[in-house]
């Protein structure tokens, strides 16, 4: 029995040997890649940082940067406002978005092969260096849309925008222009759903047709099968998709705030600076993800 | 006596009608008001895909007077082919898209090998201090590298492992110039997006039954041997779904290219630069600046160039793409 026990042992070891010499690329790498610089990071953050010919030294500064970043700095609040605004915004469009297409995908059509191929391609279309190009694009097409407003030209859209927002008063008129936005947005949404499509069609597919096939044999409607099957067996990748959202939302390189935290670096030469700002944002980041997810987390429904 | 069953068929759709009631008529509208519907909405939303990506095209091979005539839309008067040599020119296509390639294939190609290995072990094995370990790997996926870069690019200017190099040269060594740097990030895991690589592969392996490698470890198969002989086999979906992304990514990518390897020549580096070098080449041959509308043009012309290896990639390896990423079951 002792034996036994000691080979159980044994065994144990060897799993955890094996499994630490499986993860040991992370572990190097998280150490001296990750954990390092993010210290070295907040270190900086609380310096003031002079480059100095062949190094650079540091003198203690307490939390000057800090109060540069939220007292003295003019954009920087304004920004990160804007990243959390927008993010609550585009997050759940996306995501409705997404599973609508992955609920449209789902189903059998001909030609579906083909329409889910171009509904994936805005994961390479829309990666790196295209998005930055094609958002100054948008600042082009921004500018013409002002020369056609300039230009006196209606269109039924935008008529029909105005006689809505200029009819519904006060909290209507903020939902009202909360829609139109996402609407004039629905290009970039859907460019930024591509993964999300994919994941939440993964999900769909999982659902065995047998549970449809019953509920639809007790007589329940379509309506109540999307909310009584359809979402609850899906709404762990709900919790995924979320999590992926916001992350590519947030470490978008090419929004203002990350523009500027790289810009007061590169340029400016500001190191201190920058990784108060950089450790400011990464905090703000970890925050908004973990409470979703602690919230979501709660309601996720696991079927096995 | 056999019993004849006698079964009346009803030939005719408006007979079969009338005996349902009317409903077999409701029902058929309705599913084509429906199949209409939906097929409308596919279309507008290819459409919304697609256009900017056709648009680009038609663009690409306007002259520049196309670009003003009011009468071209998105067939152009004047053909020509004047901007893609130029945007070739400016871009130092050739020497740029071989650069692309073999950098783009040796980064994906280390990053999976790296983030095979460890999502293996976070999947496989029961080890001391694991949810903290895969902690970590989530804690990679947030945070923003531009929290990490200017430490890092610190690190590689002066580089030293505990003070060997410098008691050896006399002075730490300045990686900068080369793709060391970023190879090593890759082969930590600590590249572009490895953390989900991670996520993926491991999520694929927690999938596969353990019976398979069980069989092979009473055999006497060692434990990477059967990683190596049994598991990686399997995993092949998920390996190239992975390699795929990490390419695509790997290929569009101008931030850690920008960081680590500036002075590469790779094509999304080139192209966020076009702009300027067109810019210095218009100053140069006719003295003026270029016009907005051209200068996008060009863009637009620079691109589809990159794009165009990418498109050819989707269109062979699509399944590669999409279908071994929806096998892998991803749960949280």
């Amino acid at each position: 029995m002792a034996k036994r026990s000691g080979k159980l042992r044994n065994l144990q070891q060897g799993n955890a040997v094996a499994g630490y010499l499986f993860i040991s690329p992370f572990i190097i790498g998280f150490i001296f890649f990750e954990i390092y610089p993010l210290l070295q990071s907040l270190y900086l953050s609380f310096c003031e940082v002079k480059v100095a010919t062949g190094g650079f030294e540091t003198t203690f500064v307490n939390i000057a940067n800090y109060k540069k970043a939220f007292t003295i700095d003019a954009y920087f609040n304004q920004m990160l406002v804007e990243e959390l605004r927008n993010m609550a915004i585009n997050v759940p469009v996306t995501l409705i978005f997404a599973f609508f297409i992955a609920l449209l995908l789902n189903q059998e059509f001909k030609g579906r092969g083909l329409v889910r191929a171009i509904f994936f391609l805005p994961v390479i279309l829309s990666s790196g260096v295209m998005v930055g190009l094609e958002y100054n694009n948008s600042l082009l097409n921004g500018i013409q849309d002002i020369i056609r407003e300039s230009s006196n030209s209606t269109t039924v859209t935008s008529t029909l925008e105005e006689i809505l927002t200029v009819s519904g008063g006060g909290l209507g008129r903020d939902a009202l222009n909360v829609v139109f936005d996402a609407i004039n947005r629905v290009y970039d949404i859907a460019m930024a759903s591509g993964i999300q499509i994919i994941v939440f069609l993964s999900g769909l597919q999982t659902i065995t047709t047998s549970m449809y096939e019953a509920a639809k044999i007790e007589g329940a409607t379509a309506w109540e099968t999307f909310w009584k099957i359809t979402f609850p067996m899906i709404s762990s990748l709900i919790l995924v998709n979320l999590v992926y959202t916001v992350i590519d939302c947030f470490l978008n390189s090419n929004s203002n705030l990350m523009n500027k935290i790289t810009t007061t670096m590169s340029r400016d030469l500001d190191y201190g600076f920058s990784s108060a700002m950089a450790w400011v944002y990464m905090v703000v980041v970890v925050a908004v993800i973990g409470i979703l997810s602690w919230i979501i987390s709660k309601r996720v429904y696991y079927y096995d | 006596m056999r019993n004849k069953m006698k079964v009346r068929t009803y030939k005719n759709f408006w007979e079969r009608n009338k005996k349902s009631n009317g409903y077999l008529l409701r029902k058929t509208a309705g599913d084509w008001a429906y199949r209409l519907i939906r097929a409308i909405l596919v279309f507008g939303l290819i459409f919304l895909i697609v256009q900017p990506l056709l648009n680009k095209i038609s663009i690409s091979f306007m002259l520049e007077k196309d670009l003003y005539d009011s009468t071209v839309i998105s067939i152009p008067k004047h053909a020509t082919l004047e901007n893609y040599k130029l945007a070739m020119e400016l871009m130092d296509f050739k020497k740029a898209l071989w650069n692309s390639v073999w950098v783009s294939l040796l980064v994906s190609l280390l990053q999976v090998a790296a983030c095979t290995l460890v999502g293996y072990g976070f999947a496989r094995f029961e080890f001391p201090l694991k949810k903290l370990w895969f902690g970590a790997v989530i804690l990679t996926i947030v945070i923003p590298p531009q929290v990490i870069s200017p430490s890092l690019h610190l690190h590689f200017r002066f580089f030293d492992i505990f003070g060997i190099i410098k008691l050896i040269r006399g002075e730490p060594l300045n990686l900068l110039s080369s793709i060391t740097p970023y190879m090593m990030l890759c082969a930590t895991c600590m590249g572009l997006k490895s953390g989900l690589y991670i996520y993926m592969i491991r999520q694929f392996f927690r999938g596969i039954p353990k019976d398979l490698e069980e069989a092979a470890y009473v055999d006497g198969c060692g434990k990477l041997r059967t990683f190596i002989r049994i598991m990686l086999p399997d995993a092949k979906p998920i390996v190239t779904s992975c390699f795929l992304f990490a390419f695509v990514w790997q290929w569009t990518d101008s931030y850690y290219t920008g960081l680590f390897m500036s002075g590469m020549k790779v094509l999304s580096r080139s192209l966020s630069g076009v702009a300027t070098v067109l810019e210095k080449y218009w100053a140069a041959v006719y003295n003026v600046r270029p016009t907005t509308a051209y200068t996008q043009c060009e863009i637009a012309t620079g691109m589809l160039l990159t794009l165009l290896p990418l498109l050819l990639l989707y269109l062979v390896a699509q399944k590669g793409f999409v279908e071994s990423l929806s096998q892998s079951g991803i749960k949280m």
